[in-house]
């Protein structure tokens, strides 16, 4: 299983994230219970919307690219058309932050409302790839709208998992053992074995690399409903997803890191001043990991991939040269696909329009690293080459510092 | 001796008239690797680069020996080509192809249980025998034949590990990249197994990272296993747990495969570990030293 962190490539597939409003626009889509809703963005008239509404109870939820809204005030009950139209307009158009957004927040630029129900039971339920079976995985939980992480760490015999094997696919079978399980009502089980071939269809249809419900609940007519909706779809596959495509919102990620993105550069923003620019997504973690222990801060993670071409090589270079953040700046590149003439030519291109603020030290190992090395001699007294990575990550810290 | 590839390995490569297929074929015949033919569909009958091109590895096997075929497809066809080797019978099939839909993954994942042929990889380097087969991306001239097996989760720090080891006067017996993505062929247990057998293999270099519980299971396998010696390193202590993304990824597992824990299980297991890539050649001099 994965942990989630999430230096892009490596340890979960990229993830493209996609608004709550639109999950659940897509299990509609698949047949999957959610509540009746209404989506209200900058410019809509509140008032007159919350006039038309019949007079009970709704919930407005912020739309954002992040967890933990409820706590941070991103999920505000309304029992009045007054409590309602003031929690619409208090949140449309502020940012919202929460404990996985960072200081600055995420700009709410629409918010759902959902009529509020009763809730009898409230249930956890996800589908994933085990990376470890190698399959997909059905994950359920009688404990519904918790943290999922820390039950699994605090009771992990309350988390039930069904692994689909691509050759039967779902069986009913699964679906009763998860639902027993659960301890579900004779008609529930019905109802949740529709969701969950609902789902399965779903995953398998868009690609989608993590589906969570949390909670699934089952309300005062003994329904179950998705009260939640989270769908991450594989990135590796957005090719074959057109209509998912168009879902990305680059509002709701950090700016260097969605130009990264449009450049095809993995890129992490991190808190520290060192900035890093390496190949390979190992090598850049293990270049954070040297910095940090030898007493720096890494500003961020930046694999330049191995396709990389000299004009990227000169964007990456400005993207974090730019950072207002970073005192100096440490290149490691250990050629194999990518050669070391061409991540030279790269920054000699970028130091054609940047004039340099902050130290750079360069390290070039590995196809053409002499032919890349002489490239960059004398050319700029901010430039410096380092023979080993230790030496370079200690170099970069110290110039950081004067 | 070595382990997965040698001299003798008769290597077909899938993609090899596209542009990576192209530059990494002449790279592996100019190393000294016996490349005998390549596969593009369409282009059956043609030669590239002086070789045989088919359309199928199903001709291909039919007119020449293959012991092994590496995929330079892109990643929308890379499963389709896996599969294609998988099914005419070819043992080995390196992947090196990266950005392939994981639901793709976990359906030859599937076949792969239930076949004879290896995967290596995807989204990997390849493997090396130096100074006898080359079937991959790596730089060729930073290796040197000699007695550390290396195998490790990421292409450059690949590399790395084989420069450390040459730095310090060793070469390498087989070095296997067994390539970044979730799901994978070849996994550290598999290589483990391969070089504690291997003669040529006096140490073991294991080049690991955050994620997963691939690091965990090979420290268990180790102390169990391995009687040979064993340098670890894992990349990713420093990855900010705070900015995850993938909610539910932790669920199974209980919160593992941070690298501390990873490095706690080789410790533990009596691994020799270091936390920067640039000691891990003085570590396995010491250790083969003793």
């Amino acid at each position: 299983m994965d942990t989630g962190y999430t230096v892009k490539t490596r340890f979960v597939p990229h993830l493209m994230n996609i608004h709550e409003y639109q999950a659940k626009a897509i299990f509609s889509r698949f047949g999957v219970p959610v509540l009746d809703s209404h989506l209200v963005r900058p410019g809509d008239d509140v008032e007159q919307f919350c006039e038309s509404l019949e007079s009970h109870a709704w919930v407005v939820k912020a739309q954002v690219h992040a967890g933990g809204r409820g706590k941070a005030g991103g999920v505000i009950r309304a029992d009045s058309r007054q409590d309602l139209a003031s929690a619409v307009s208090g949140m449309l158009g502020a940012r919202l932050v929460t404990r996985q957004t960072g200081e600055e927040g995420l700009p709410v630029q629409a918010v759902l409302l959902e009529a509020a129900v009763q809730i009898r039971r409230e249930l956890y339920l996800a589908l994933l790839v085990d990376r470890e079976a190698g399959q997909v995985a059905i994950i359920a939980s009688a404990a519904g709208g918790m943290d999922i992480e820390q039950v699994a760490q605090q009771a992990p015999d309350k988390i039930i998992a069904q692994h689909v094997h691509p050759a039967a696919g779902l069986q009913p079978s699964q679906v009763r053992t998860l639902a027993y399980a659960l301890g579900l009502q004779k008609d529930q089980v019905r109802q949740l074995q529709a969701i969950l071939f609902a789902l399965f269809e779903m995953f398998i249809s868009s690609d989608c690399s993590l589906v969570e419900i949390n909670p699934l609940i089952i309300d005062g007519d003994d329904r179950l409903v998705a009260l939640d909706a989270k769908i991450n779809i594989d990135d590796n596959a957005l090719y074959r997803q057109a209509d998912i495509a168009k879902l990305r919102d680059a509002t709701q990620g950090n700016r260097d890191e969605e130009r990264a993105c449009e450049l095809g550069l993995n890129y992490v923003q991190l808190d520290g001043r060192i900035g890093c620019i390496v190949n390979g997504a190992g090598l850049a973690m293990a270049t954070m990991d040297l910095v940090k222990h030898q007493g720096g801060e890494p500003a961020n993670f930046l694999d330049v991939g191995g396709a990389i071409t000299q004009e990227k090589v000169a964007e990456a270079f400005k993207l974090v040269v730019h950072d207002a953040r970073v005192k100096a700046v440490l290149v490691n590149i250990f050629g194999g696909i990518v050669r070391c003439d061409l991540i030279a030519r790269g920054i000699l291109d970028a130091l054609q329009s940047v004039s340099l603020k902050v130290p750079v030290i360069v390290l070039l190992q590995g196809t053409r690293a002499a032919e890349g090395r002489k490239l960059l001699e004398n050319r700029d007294a901010g430039l410096h080459q380092a023979d080993t990575l230790t030496e370079a990550a200690q170099r970069a810290i110290r110039l950081a510092r004067t | 001796m070595s382990v997965l590839v040698g001299r003798d390995t008769k290597v077909l490569c899938q993609g090899m008239t596209g542009a990576q297929g192209t530059f990494h074929t002449q790279q592996a015949l100019d190393y000294g690797t016996q490349v005998i033919a390549g596969v593009t569909p369409g282009r059956g009958g043609s030669s590239h680069l002086g070789l045989p091109v088919f359309d199928t590895v199903d001709q291909a096997r039919q007119e020449h020996q293959v012991d092994a075929s590496v995929i330079y497809v892109p990643a929308a066809f890379a499963a389709d080509a896996i599969l294609e080797s998988a099914y005419a019978g070819v043992p080995l099939i390196v992947c090196i192809t990266e950005g392939i839909p994981i639901l793709d993954m976990v359906k030859v994942n599937a076949v792969l249980e239930n076949s004879d042929s290896v995967l290596v990889g995807p989204n990997c380097p390849g493997v090396i025998t130096p100074g006898e087969c080359k079937i991959g991306i790596m730089p060729g001239d930073i290796h040197r034949p000699g007695q550390v097996g290396i195998v490790s989760r990421s292409g450059t720090l690949t590399y790395v590990a084989v420069d450390q080891t040459v730095q310090h006067g060793m070469g390498q017996s087989t070095c296997i990249g067994i390539g970044g993505d979730p799901i994978h062929g070849l996994d550290f247990i598999d290589c483990l197994a391969l070089f504690e057998q291997d003669k040529a293999t006096q140490g073991i270099i294991l080049v690991g990272e955050i994620g997963g519980q691939a690091e965990e299971q090979a420290a268990e396998y180790i102390q169990e296993k391995v009687s040979k010696p064993v340098v670890a390193y894992v990349a990713g202590v420093t990855a900010p747990p705070g900015k995850r993304m993938g909610h539910a990824g932790a669920i199974i597992s209980g919160g593992k495969g941070g690298a501390e824990q990873k490095y706690r299980a080789f410790e533990k297991a009596g691994v020799t570990t270091s936390h920067n890539p640039a000691e891990l050649g003085a570590l396995m001099r010491a250790l083969l030293d003793r």
